[in-house]
Order: C-alpha cells, then structure tokens, then sequence
C-alpha cells in the first residue's frame, strides 16, 4: 500500500462516514506496530468504533492496546469534549446568574459548533504539545467525516487569520471566544497540517461517482490550504471475480470499474490504493490484519439463512402516505452520498405521477438527476438552488438592505461579518423558506435542508428577533416563521435518508436527535442502496446484506416511526422511467 | 477615560447577520460602536453567551438580571453605571458618554432609527 509508505509523523485519514475509515485506520496502525513503530491512533469521530475493531474499550485517554505491542489509541468523545467546554463557561456562574438565565446560555452552546470547536481543542493539542505525545512515532488520526474534517482543518486558519485582524469584537465564530487565548497553538497546528514532511492526508473513498466527486472537492479546499500531501484510497471494490456468478455484483462490478475509469482529474495525480471488498466483518485484530493483504482469510463458512428479501416496507407505501396529505414540505436530509437527490427526485416523480402538483428543489452542485427531470413529467416542475449563488446574492442584499444607512467603514465591517462561515447555511435557508411557501399549494420535495445545529441557532435569533418585535409593540406579524412550518408535521415531512451501515445510521441518528432538539420530529426513514433489499447471489454481496439486516432492525426498531428500505439498483436510476420504478417490488 | 460596556443577550454574533432576518439595530450598532472605537472610545461587549462570568462577576449586571431578566438586554454601563437598558445607544449617544465633539461627527450617519423595527 502506497499510501503507508515512509509514512511522515502524522496520517489523517479523512472520508465521509460509512466509506471505512476506521479500518483503515486501524489496520494501518495494527500494521505500523507490527514493523515496531511505536504508534498511537486518535479517532475523533463522533461514531467511533475504534474500541469495538481493536476488541478493547478506549475512551478519552490514552490507552495501551495489550495484544498489539507498541500500539496505543484513544477515542476523543467529541459530545464529552462539547460537557466539559460547556462546564468550563457556564459552571462558574450556574447558582450565580438567574436559572433562566444559566438555562438560555447552555442552549446556545449545545450546538454542533460547539462540539466541533471543543474536539478540535483537543485535537490541536495532540498537534502541538510535544509533550503529549512524544512517546509516539506515528500518530494516526481516524478523522471525522468529510464536511467536519474540512472545517476542523480550515478553521484554524481562518481563526489564526481572523484573530489577527480583527479588534478582539465578538463575531459569527460564536463559542471561539472561550479558545481566544490559545492562537498560537492554532497557529502551530495549521503548521504541522501543512508541512508535507510531518503530515500526510488520505482520502477514503468508495468506487462511486458522487462519492469520488465528493472527495475531489475536500482534496482541492485541504490542498487550497496547504495541506499538500495526499494519497487515495478506494476501499470496498468488488472483485471482478463475483461478477461470474450474480448479476447485480456483475452490474456493480461494471459500475465500480467504469467509475475508476474516470476519475475525477484533479484527483488522477494522487498516489492511490485500491482495497477490495472482504467477505468477512472488519472487527477483531484477525480481520484487520487481512484487510489490507489479498490473502485468503475465508468467510465465515456458516451461510447463516439470509431472507430472500428482508420484510420491510418500499419507498411506494410512503409516497401513498405522503399523497395523502394533497400538499406539503417534503425534505430528505443525511449526510452527503447517501442518495437524497435520487430519493427526492423518486419521491417528486412518484408524486407527479399520482396527478398531484409538485416542486422538486435541489441543492445538489451536480444536479444532472434532477435537471434531467425538467419539463419531462406532468405536474412537476425543478429548481435548483445554487449554494454559491445563493450566498452572493445573500451578502449582497443585506449590504443593500440592513447596511444601505452605514457610512463606509460601518459597511466594511458588515461585509467582513457576512464573510464568516454561517452565512451560507442562513442564504441557503432564505433560498428555500422562499420555495417552502408554495408547500401550502402544492408539494415541495427538497434533497437538503439545513443541519438540525443551524436550525437550533436560526431559532435562537429568531426567538431572540421575536422577543426584540415584541418589546417594540409590534403585534404578531410573524406568527408563520419557516421554522413553524418545519415543526408542524401536518406542514412537514423530514425524512431522513441513510444507509445501512453501521456509522451512517449512528449519524442519521444523530442528526434526528438534533432536530428532535430544535423541535422537529422527523416523519420517517429511508435506507438507501440496501444490499439485502436486492437479493444478491455472490457470497460478498450476501456477507454485506447479512451485515446490513443488523442496522435496518436497529433503524426500525430504535429510531424510525416509519420506515421504508430501498434496494441497491443493478442501474442508476436516472430518468422518470427508473424513478418512477424505484422501490417497488420487483416482479 | 470613559469605558463604555455593552452587556449582550446571548448572541450568536455581534451584528446579528446569523438571523433570519438581519436585526437592523445590532448592524447600526455594530457600525456605530466601531466607528465610536475610530474616534477613540473605549467599548466593550460581552455576550451573555460567551462570557456570562462578566455579568455574573458585575453587581450591577446581575442586580439588573435578577430584576428584570435576559430579556431586558442589552445594558449599557459607562464607568460602571447605567446608562442605558433595553435598547442600543444611537451614534450621538455614543459620542455623548465619549466626549466625541460635535467636528469629529460626520453628518447625520443613519443610525440606530434607519431601520424599521428598532428604538
């Protein structure tokens, strides 16, 4: 493996959860202390499972791991990490200030910045005290999935940027105030990120397009950074061997090869690994040890029975519940590569398709699925909402608008606060509260929404702007804010898309119980690209879906109220035939 | 030398551009204050979110937090004592509590009433 050649001191392995980072990660660690590397391995992954691949419990020091010699790891529980940040500001004046008042503050700090900024404090330490770690030659971090790692890692720069110019005035990086002493310790870590002698980055990836695409975009942001030194890895591919005896391993096996065939260019000139997909679960030191090496570790022999076709309800069952109600917001949210654009245009086209009137809004950069919609089906029209776009024209309205009565400086100051990270996330909720009013006509099905953390701090302000319209005698003119509508299930569907996956439905999970705080019940699940749904032949497929039954009856069981599973397709499904198709029981 | 501190509700962020609407008043302030600060004066904000030992440390601060709630904010002291509750300071006030004379005064900035839904 090329990626673990004279590795340098640091290895970051980066990928969006469920591509198999952590086995990775693991085994590149077990594989490093064999050859008598003395090696620790850090996962600040909000699901991590290191403790369960290595068959020892971590937890947030670090810990020696006895049966593999030189080896230590620790898990950096990033919820943990948010307590005890939270702690830090609030405990001092919790008995002191009003409850109501301790109350209102650990809202504000229960987002997900919060914990993100909490992990990555420990995180840089890790980077930059030698003491900590001086014990180590390689320290191999098992990163957070893609979305966080980019901003755990730009961060520090902003930060060590923005610190420097800016006059100690509170702004948009929110809980930053409490790290503010620590600069130079940012400092030091974009440092060590940068330097291609102490740090290398690899980038886990599946065969699949969007995925690689993904994947593209995080290489070229780290390498805009700094962060030079970057390998490929593509884990999970099939060997052509299974493709002799069953047809949807021969159509994912094509897939997979066609999508290896293209590569995105700019990742082309990367040093890349392939790593086949194992018949066997990656947990255990035996497994991990066979990961990385074409040898024969065999299956477990015992083919318990796989149901033909696991019981559970199709995507068409939910579109009729969702017809029911003739109109509404329908919204697929989950993290990136888990098929919210196919589900949404699925669930639009279905909906057409019954004669009622629809809106399918995207998000998605590479919208092709749905732009291929446009104009094609009765009752349906698309839009797509550009993120980039969006947020230009955002700035640029409230330049107009809330800073047209600033002189120039004042304007200065207020187009250098519209430049921080949220204002992203706010345009692109403008966008769609714009779209989502027309869901009282007619259904509007959304592939994004924003993350239930931006919500929580949308409704924070808004809260906040209530309270400000009420003192001012103003009378109930809001009564309707988009964040009502959210909440209203007779207004709103949330469904939240997955796959089943042992991380990807820990992160669906997470992200249901971050709506569930900012008050929004999610109306359903789907599980998405289910190899057990497809019936699959080939003794790895048929491993895979015997791994997957396990997570769809924890979705059904533990988080969903209703829940649909949808199979892994032999095609993509493009175009309103195959959409329209999607789901349903084959025949 | 005057020290004029703002004591913030919980904000997110200081010129309240993370809202779902863009509050007029805090981006006049946030101008304002910054343009105080040009002309020499001494402002402090603390947000009740970040640094809420700075109101719980403050008698005054959290005499006014008992009596009168989060929701009375923002407070504004000037060496210490209250000026101003409830609302944030215009320009001219600001100039006031700083002894920023009247030449150093651009004309008529719009301030914290340019907005529709403030003071």
């Amino acid at each position: 493996m090329r990626f673990l050649d004279q590795p340098p001191r640091f290895l970051f392995f980066t990928g969006k959860g469920g591509v198999g980072k952590t086995s990775i990660a693991c085994t590149s660690a077990v594989q490093l202390a064999t050859e008598g590397k003395r090696v620790l391995l850090v996962s600040t992954d909000p699901a991590s499972n290191v403790g369960q691949v290595l068959g020892q419990v971590i937890g947030n020091r670090i810990t020696p791991i006895p049966s593999v010699p030189n080896l230590s790891a620790l898990e950096i529980d990033p919820q943990a990490a948010a307590q005890a940040y939270r702690d830090r500001i609030v405990g001092p004046v919790r008995g002191v200030l009003p409850e109501q008042v301790v109350k209102g503050i650990e809202e504000q700090l229960s987002g997900g910045c919060t914990t993100e900024i909490a992990t990555f404090d420990e995180f840089t330490a890790l980077l930059t005290d030698p003491a900590l770690t001086a014990d180590y030659q390689h320290i191999i971090f098992d990163t957070a999935p893609t979305g966080h790692t980019i901003r755990l890692l730009q961060l520090p720069g902003a930060w060590s940027g923005f610190l420097d110019e800016s006059q100690g005035e509170a702004s948009c990086l929110g809980p930053l105030a409490g790290l503010e002493k620590q600069r130079t310790q940012y400092k030091a870590a974009v440092t060590a990120l940068a330097d291609p002698s102490r740090t290398r980055l690899i980038l886990v990836a599946r065969a699949q397009r969007t995925a690689l695409r993904e994947v593209a975009r995080t290489h070229e942001e780290l390498a805009a950074m700094g962060l030079s030194q970057q390998y490929l890895v593509i884990n999970g591919v099939l060997p052509p061997g299974e493709a002799e005896i069953d047809v949807l391993a021969k159509a994912i096996c094509e897939r997979e090869q066609a999508v290896l065939r293209t590569i995105p260019d700019t990742l082309k000139d990367l040093p890349c690994d392939q790593v086949s997909l194992k018949p066997f679960n990656l947990v255990g030191l035996e497994s991990l040890r066979h990961l990385l090496a074409d040898t024969g570790f065999q299956a477990d022999s015992n083919d318990r029975d796989l149901p033909s076709s696991p019981d559970a309800p199709g995507l068409p069952a939910l579109v009729d519940d969702i017809a029911a109600s003739k109109h509404g917001l329908v919204m697929l949210m989950g993290k990136g590569g888990v098929g919210k654009t196919t589900l949404a245009a699925a669930i639009a086209v279905q909906l057409a398709h019954r004669g009622l009137p629809v809106h399918l809004t995207t998000s998605d950069p590479a919208a092709h699925l749905a732009e291929t919609l446009e104009g094609s089906f009765p009752n349906l029209s698309v839009s797509h909402i550009n993120p980039q776009e969006e947020t230009a024209r955002y700035r640029q309205h409230i330049m107009d608008t809330k800073g047209a009565g600033l002189d120039d400086e004042g304007r200065a100051l207020l187009q250098e606060e519209l430049g921080s990270p949220c204002t992203q996330e706010i345009a692109i909720f403008q966008a769609f509260s714009r779209i989502i009013r027309e869901a009282d006509r007619k259904f509007v099905v959304m592939d994004t929404a924003p993350t239930g953390h931006t919500l929580l701090l949308l409704d924070a302000t808004e809260a906040y702007h209530r309270d400000v319209t009420r003192h001012a005698g103003d009378t109930g003119l809001h009564d309707t804010t988009p964040m009502m509508q959210l909440r209203d299930p007779k207004q709103t569907k949330v469904i939240i898309a997955t796959l089943a996956e042992t991380t990807p439905v820990l992160e669906a999970a997470s992200l249901q119980t971050d709506l569930r705080r900012a008050g929004i019940e999610p109306w359903a699940w789907i599980i998405n690209n289910s190899v057990a749904a497809a019936n699959p032949v080939s003794p790895m497929l048929r491993q895979r879906a015997r791994n997957e039954l396990h997570e769809i009856d924890t979705v059904a069981s533990k988080h969903a109220r209703r829940f649909a599973v949808v199979p892994l397709l032999r095609e993509e499904p493009v175009g309103t035939e195959r959409l329209l198709n999607l789901g349903k029981r084959s025949s | 030398m005057t020290t004029i501190q703002i004591f913030d509700p919980a904000l997110c962020c200081s010129t309240g551009v993370c809202g779902v609407t863009v509050e007029q008043a805090l981006v006049s302030f946030a101008a304002d204050a910054d343009w105080a600060r040009q002309n020499g004066a001494q402002i402090e904000r603390l947000n009740l979110a970040q640094q809420p030992l700075a109101f719980a440390e403050n008698p005054t601060v959290k005499a006014f937090l008992e009596r009168s709630g989060q929701e009375a904010l923002p407070l504004i002291l000037v060496n210490g004592e209250v000026a101003l509750a409830g609302r944030y300071p215009n320009r001219a006030e600001l100039a006031r509590w700083a002894g920023i004379t009247e030449s150093d005064m651009p004309q008529s900035q719009g301030s914290c009433c340019s907005g529709n839904q403030c003071c």
